[in-house]
C-alpha cells in the first residue's frame, strides 16, 4: 500500500509525536505542531496515537491511494474531498484503490492532519518518523513532500470503521484573539516594569514568518530594557545574552521588537534574551494560528500552568474514551 | 559567579551559571549536569549543557517542579567542589578562509552588516586591532578553541577561543540576521566561533568554510557512520588554514570515503590551562601532531 503524491500542497510533511532525546545536540523534538489533532486523527482510523500522519499547512495536497484504507482529516478546517466529493473533517472515511484525496480552501485554523490506517511507514530515524527539514532528517527523505513522491503505508493492525466522528466539544481550537498563557521568567528581568505591562496588555498579530521553528508576532510596542554593561561574550545589543539553551515555547524578542515563540522544530539555543515560556498546554494552539491573526500573552504562575496541563490531559483522555 | 534558576514553562528549568562567558562558568555547568545525569532523577527527560548555563527538560507529571529545583540546588552544592577537568579529544578542522561561497553570500546581505564597504573578515580584523586579514587568520587559527555548547541547529558547535580574554576575538552579530548561510561556514558572533552544520539562516560574521562535514543525517560519511553528529561539549578544535587546492582535494576525499579527520585523545585541566595558557596550548598541539 502506498500514497502517490500528485501535488504536495504548500508544505506537507510526515509527522508523528516527535523525536525526544537529542535537543542537547541541536536536534529538536519535531512532530505534529498540534499534537492533539494528530492523536485524534490516528484514533479515528484505528492507529496508535503516535503513528505517523501528514501535517498540511494552509493548502492541502492531492493524494492517490493504491489500496483500500481508512482515512481521517482533523485539526484546522481544510475540507477534504474524495474524488471531488466533500467529506467531513474529524470523521473517518473509507478510500479504495485509485481514489484521489484533495482539499478545498482553508476555512479555519492553519494545519490539518491526515491519518491513514496503518500509518505512514517511512523509516524510523532516532526513534521517530517525524520530518526535521532544517536538518534534512526523518520523514520522507528529510524534506517536505514533492509531486511524484510515493509514501509507503504500514499494514493496519485493526481497521478503523468508517463514519466514526469526534464530538465537537473534544476539538480544541484557538479563539480570537488567541490566548497564549505564558510563565514569565528566564530573562524577564531584562525589560522594564513598564515594558512588561505593555507586553501583556498589547494585542499582537502573527507575522508572515511563522513556521515549525517558531512563530513571530508583531504589532505590540517595542520593549524597553533595563540598562546594563554587556556581559562578556553576549554582544552589545541589549537583547543579547551569552548564547544559551532555548526552551520549547520560549518567547525571545530580538532587539525588543518582535516576539518569537519557538515551536516543535525549535533552534535549541542562541543569543537572544527570552521573557518567558508559553505553557505546554497552549503549544498546540499556536500551530493553528494563521498570519495576521490577533493573539495575547497572558501571564500565569506554575500552579495555573500545571492545572492547564491536567485539563489538556483530561481532554486527551476524553478523546481516547470517545474513540475507544 | 552566582547561579540563577528559572522555570521555562512547566517542562524546563533554565540555570544560568554566570551572566558572562568563561571556562569556569562552563565547567560549573558541566559538573552540575554530570551530577544530574548520575543522580538519575525520575522525570528528567533531557539534559542540555550550554556555554555558561544549562537546561533540564522534565515531565511535571513525574516530578513536581519545586522538588526538581530543590534537587538541582543540592547537586550544585556537591558539584561546586569537583575538579574542573575532563578527558576529551582535539580535532583538526581545515578551513579555507576568504572562500568564494561565503564571499558571495556576504555580498548579498551587505545592507544587513555594520560595515557594508568591507567584507566580514576585513571588518573583524580591523575592529580587533589586527591590521591585516593575514594577521587575523593567524590569530584565529593560532590558539585552539573549546566546544562549550552544541546546538542552535543539528550538531553546530559553539567555540570558545582558548586565549586570555584580551586576545579573544570579539565581533557583533549582523545587524539583522541573514536568511542564508552556506553549509560548513566558519562563523563568529560575540566571543563565540561556530561551524554552521547545515545551510540556513544565521547572524554570525562569516570568515571561511571547511570541507569537512560535521553532521550527516544519512550516516554515509566514513567518520559519521556511528553517529550523525561529530561534536560534543568539551571537544577541542584546532583550525588549519588551507588553500583552494587542498580544499578541493579534501572535498573529493570526503566524497570518496577516504578522508579521516585528525583526532587525538587528550585530557584538559582548567587550573593548569589558566596557569600557562600558551604553554598548555603548545602541549595540546603536540598531542595533535606528535606521534
Amino acid at each position: 500500500m502506498a500514497i502517490k503524491v500528485h501535488s504536495p500542497g504548500l508544505s506537507t510533511t510526515v509527522q508523528d509525536l516527535g523525536r525526544p532525546g537529542y535537543y542537547h545536540i541541536g536536534i529538536p523534538l519535531s512532530g505534529a505542531m498540534d499534537r492533539e489533532a494528530l492523536r485524534s486523527a490516528n484514533l479515528l482510523v484505528g492507529n496508535d496515537e503516535n503513528a505517523a500522519g501528514l501535517e498540511v499547512v494552509f493548502m492541502g495536497p492531492e493524494l492517490e491511494f493504491t489500496a483500500p484504507a481508512t482515512v481521517a482529516v482533523t485539526g484546522g478546517e481544510i475540507p477534504p474531498k474524495l474524488n471531488g466529493e466533500p467529506r467531513d473533517t474529524w470523521t473517518s472515511f473509507v478510500v479504495k484503490a485509485g481514489d484521489v484525496l484533495s482539499f478545498d480552501f482553508l476555512k479555519a485554523g492553519a494545519r490539518a492532519y491526515i491519518a491513514v490506517s496503518g500509518g505512514i511507514d517511512v523509516p524510523v530515524v532516532l526513534g521517530s518518523r517525524s520530518t526535521y527539514t532544517l536538518g534534512a532528517l526523518g520523514g520522507h527523505q528529510g524534506r517536505k513532500l514533492a509531486a511524484g513522491d510515493e509514501l509507503p503505508v504500514g499494514s493496519a493492525s485493526k481497521s478503523g470503521a468508517a463514519g466514526r466522528k469526534l464530538p465537537v466539544l473534544l476539538r480544541r481550537m484557538p479563539g480570537s484573539p488567541a490566548t497564549l498563557r505564558m510563565l514569565p521568567g528566564l530573562y524577564w528581568h531584562r525589560i522594564t516594569e513598564e515594558a512588561g505591562k505593555h507586553f501583556l496588555a498589547d494585542t499582537w498579530k502573527v507575522a508572515p514568518e511563522a513556521d515549525r521553528i517558531g512563530y513571530r508576532f508583531r504589532g505590540g510596542q517595542k520593549l524597553a530594557f533595563v540598562d546594563r554593561k554587556p556581559p562578556f561574550g553576549a554582544g552589545s545589543d541589549p537583547s543579547n545574552i551569552v548564547d544559551a539553551c532555548y526552551p520549547y515555547g520560549s518567547i525571545q524578542v530580538p532587539g525588543g521588537t518582535e516576539p518569537i515563540v519557538l515551536h516543535r522544530d525549535a533552534v535549541s539555543g542562541g543569543g537572544y534574551f527570552m521573557v518567558g515560556t508559553v505553557i505546554s498546554a497552549d503549544m498546540d494552539l499556536i500551530g493553528q494560528l494563521q498570519p495576521h491573526m490577533p493573539a495575547k500573552f497572558v501571564a500565569v504562575d506554575m500552579t495555573a500552568a500545571l492545572k492547564a496541563r491536567k485539563d489538556q490531559d483530561a481532554l486527551a483522555a476524553s478523546v481516547r474514551a470517545a474513540l475507544a | 559567579m552566582k547561579t540563577r534558576y528559572s522555570f521555562g514553562g512547566d517542562e524546563h528549568i533554565f540555570v544560568e551559571c554566570d551572566e558572562e562567558m568563561s571556562l569556569q562558568a562552563f565547567f560549573k555547568g558541566l559538573s552540575i549536569t554530570n551530577g544530574v545525569r548520575d543522580s538519575r532523577i525520575k522525570g528528567v527527560t533531557e539534559i542540555c549543557p550550554a556555554n555558561a548555563s544549562f537546561q533540564i527538560k522534565f515531565n511535571p507529571d513525574e516530578i513536581a517542579p519545586d522538588d526538581l529545583l530543590a534537587e538541582l540546588k543540592r547537586i550544585e552544592e556537591t558539584a561546586s567542589k569537583s575538579v574542573a577537568s575532563l578527558k576529551t579529544r582535539i580535532i583538526e578542522i581545515p578551513v579555507l578562509y576568504n572562500d568564494p561561497w561565503t564571499h558571495e553570500t556576504l555580498m548579498r546581505f551587505r545592507e544587513r552588516h555594520q560595515d557594508p564597504s568591507s567584507t566580514d573578515i576585513e571588518y573583524a580584523a580591523r575592529i580587533n586591532d589586527l591590521g591585516t586579514v593575514d594577521n587575523f587568520i593567524k590569530a584565529h587559527s593560532g590558539a585552539p578553541w573549546f566546544v562549550s555548547m552544541v546546538g542552535f541547529v543539528a550538531g553546530l558547535p559553539f567555540l570558545y577561543q582558548m586565549a586570555e580574554r584580551a586576545k579573544q576575538i570579539e565581533v557583533p552579530k549582523y545587524l539583522r540576521p541573514r536568511t542564508d548561510t552556506p553549509k560548513l561556514t566558519v562563523g563568529h558572533g560575540g566571543c563565540f566561533g561556530c561551524i554552521y552544520s547545515v545551510r540556513g539562516a544565521g547572524g554570525y560574521q562569516m570568515f571561511g568554510v571547511t570541507p569537512m562535514p560535521i553532521y550527516d543525517p544519512t550516516q554515509t560519511i566514513s567518520y559519521l557512520k556511528d553517529f550523525m553528529v561529530l561534536f560534543r561539549p568539551g571537544d577541542i578544535v584546532k583550525w588549519k588554514p588551507i588553500d583552494r587546492e587542498e580544499y578541493d582535494q579534501t572535498v573529493a576525499a570526503v566524497e570518496a570515503g577516504k578522508f579521516q579527520p585528525r583526532i587525538r585523545d587528550v585530557s584538559f585541566a582548567l587550573d593548569e590551562f589558566e596557569k600557562d595558557i600558551d604553554g598548555y596550548n603548545r602541549k595540546l598541539q603536540e598531542a595533535l601532531y606528535g606521534h
